[in-house]
């Protein structure tokens, strides 16, 4: 696969290297500093770094300002869009703004449920979905038109994500599902993050058999645990996460000051591990909230220095 | 069928504190058979607002109705003779009876009797579940019979979301994943192939978001 855009992250992967992404949650407030110490904190470290859109249904500033902060500061945003709050006229006019600052990824999503968040009596919108979203965006960005048809002046030049998780159910269709996102325009894919490795050695195997990670970049998720009590709840609370048992009890069984310690090794073991699968292209570091960890994580896993692209 | 769920009988008495002489009228069709809005309601808030007012020392008439049906005209002329005589009407039909006999006795007050939910059936004896939203373009044809519109909390066309668990909706685990049916469906009909097809963009103009809308058939008009 050939780099089509001007995207950082996909001359990385395209180069053959191995990319890396973060993500960084835009602030319960104003305070652009915020933002900007959380994302000096992955310079160097990560191809880009992912803004999320009002994850959990929470409000907090937009992520398509916080991108601009990003890419004014000179590192490389993913937008994510979720489906859950505009339609289909606010979608591609931020998807334009965003082009007009060079955004040059996104990462299309549907979005928790209003309900978990702060304002669950609200509406949500879906006028499309997550993969009529990417297809949306391949067709401004390839065809260089809007959805209602009319020529777009300078379309957007961005590389198109979506998320997969290899873990939801009903687990027969995950990689129908996959397919389903490629052949909507999905050029990479994230995944939930991995503590399953066997379940998504699985699913991979799978996508394998199809071809299906000959025409996507399948960036693997990772997520550092901070806590035995962290590790129970994602296991028991998060709809569609997988925290088999003996990580559980590997992290219950560390005394509690070295639990943080011994969550990042558990992520850095994963990421050396999904290193060897075929088909693995990169690796997503979702360190909620711990976006401190996340320079030693890349070079504990052997991921640092980040190659240098023109 | 409209599934309607009643108001709470102090939302209703607030409105018909100050009246003197009041007309509760039930509807025979969906509210009867959601229980809702029937003779039988009719009586029982009927009755309630007779001991609220006895209570109050107050004298106040309450007469009872029950309409084939709010929604047809005919039906609704039945009580022009008498519409006259009373200061309000509570309206137990659902939200379109409501209307049709608020725009047909144009100066009496009309009253809520009851919330109007959805469009759905009865899965057991007092409980009614939604199938349809009335998005005006049935996909029913390539989603195995369920519809992702109505019972897909995302209305995803293209599911099941990131929060299909053991089956279960993320919102609420007493909620089935409309796509979990969907595929187990699709594959008991052996048409999975449909699962693997993407849906494209939805014209929502026919929904909600196209405004008001109306059927007109010349066909069958007089």
């Amino acid at each position: 696969m050939s780099a089509k855009t001007p995207s950082t992250l996909e001359k990385v992967m395209a180069a053959g290297h191995l990319g890396v992404t973060s993500e960084c949650g835009p602030p319960r407030g104003s305070d652009p500093e915020t933002i900007k110490h959380k994302a000096e904190l992955l310079r160097g470290y990560v191809d880009a770094v992912n803004v999320t859109d009002n994850q959990t249904s929470v409000v907090r500033t937009s992520s398509l300002a916080t991108c601009i902060h990003l890419k004014l500061m000179g590192i490389e945003p993913v937008l994510q869009m979720v489906t859950r709050d505009r339609n289909r006229i606010a979608l591609q006019s931020d998807i334009l703004g965003a082009a007009s600052f060079d955004v040059n990824n996104v990462l299309c999503l549907s979005g928790d449920h209003q309900s978990f968040g702060d304002n669950p009596q609200g509406q949500n919108v879906h006028d499309l979905d997550s993969m009529q979203l990417v297809w949306t965006v391949r067709k401004m960005r390839d065809e260089g038109k809007f959805l209602g048809g009319d020529e777009i002046k300078r379309p957007p030049k961005m590389f198109v994500g979506a998320a997969a998780n290899p873990f939801a159910d009903p687990f027969e269709i995950r990689v129908m599902r996959l397919a389903k996102k490629i052949e909507a325009g999905a050029e990479f894919i994230q995944t939930q993050c991995i503590y399953n490795l066997d379940k998504f050695e699985e699913w991979i195997r799978q996508a394998r058999d199809r071809g299906l990670t000959e025409k996507t970049y399948i960036m693997a998720g990772v997520t550092p645990l901070k806590s035995a009590g962290m590790a129970k709840y994602m296991k028991n609370r998060v709809p569609g996460m997988d925290v088999p048992d003996e990580v559980v009890k590997r992290m219950a069984d560390t005394p509690k000051d070295k639990q943080a310690e011994e969550g990042v090794n558990i992520c850095v073991e994963t990421i050396q591990r999904l290193k060897e699968i075929d088909g693995v292209k990169g690796f997503h570091i979702m360190a909620i909230e711990w976006e401190e960890k996340v320079p030693e994580i890349v070079k504990r896993a052997g991921l640092y220095p980040r190659p240098q692209i023109d | 069928m409209i599934v309607a769920n009643k108001k709470p009988v102090g939302e209703i008495i607030e409105y018909v504190k100050d009246c003197n002489k009041i007309l509760v009228l039930g509807c025979n069709e969906c509210v009867t058979v959601c229980e809702a809005g029937g003779k039988k309601e009719v009586g029982v808030l009927a009755s309630a607002l007779r001991i609220y007012f006895a209570n109050q020392g107050k004298d106040v008439a309450i007469a009872e109705r029950t309409l084939e049906r709010q929604c047809d005209h005919e039906y609704l002329e039945e009580i022009r003779d008498i519409a006259d005589q009373y200061d309000a009407v509570v309206s137990l039909a659902c939200g379109v009876g409501i209307q049709f006999t608020a725009e047909k006795y144009h100066s009496i007050p009309v009253y809520p009797g009851v919330n109007t939910c959805f469009m759905g059936a009865t899965e057991q004896r007092g409980l009614w579940v939604e199938r349809c939203q009335a998005c005006g373009t049935c996909v029913l044809a390539y989603t195995g019979g369920i519809c992702p519109i109505s019972r897909c909390a995302k209305r995803i066309l293209n599911g099941p979301c990131g929060g299909s668990s053991k089956g279960s909706c993320e919102i609420n685990k007493e909620i089935p994943c409309a796509w979990q049916l969907i595929i187990d469906r699709l594959k008991a009909l052996d048409r999975l192939d449909l699962y693997e097809k993407l849906f494209q963009i939805k014209d929502w103009s026919t929904d909600r978001a196209g405004g008001p809308r109306k059927v007109k058939r010349e066909d069958v008009q007089i």
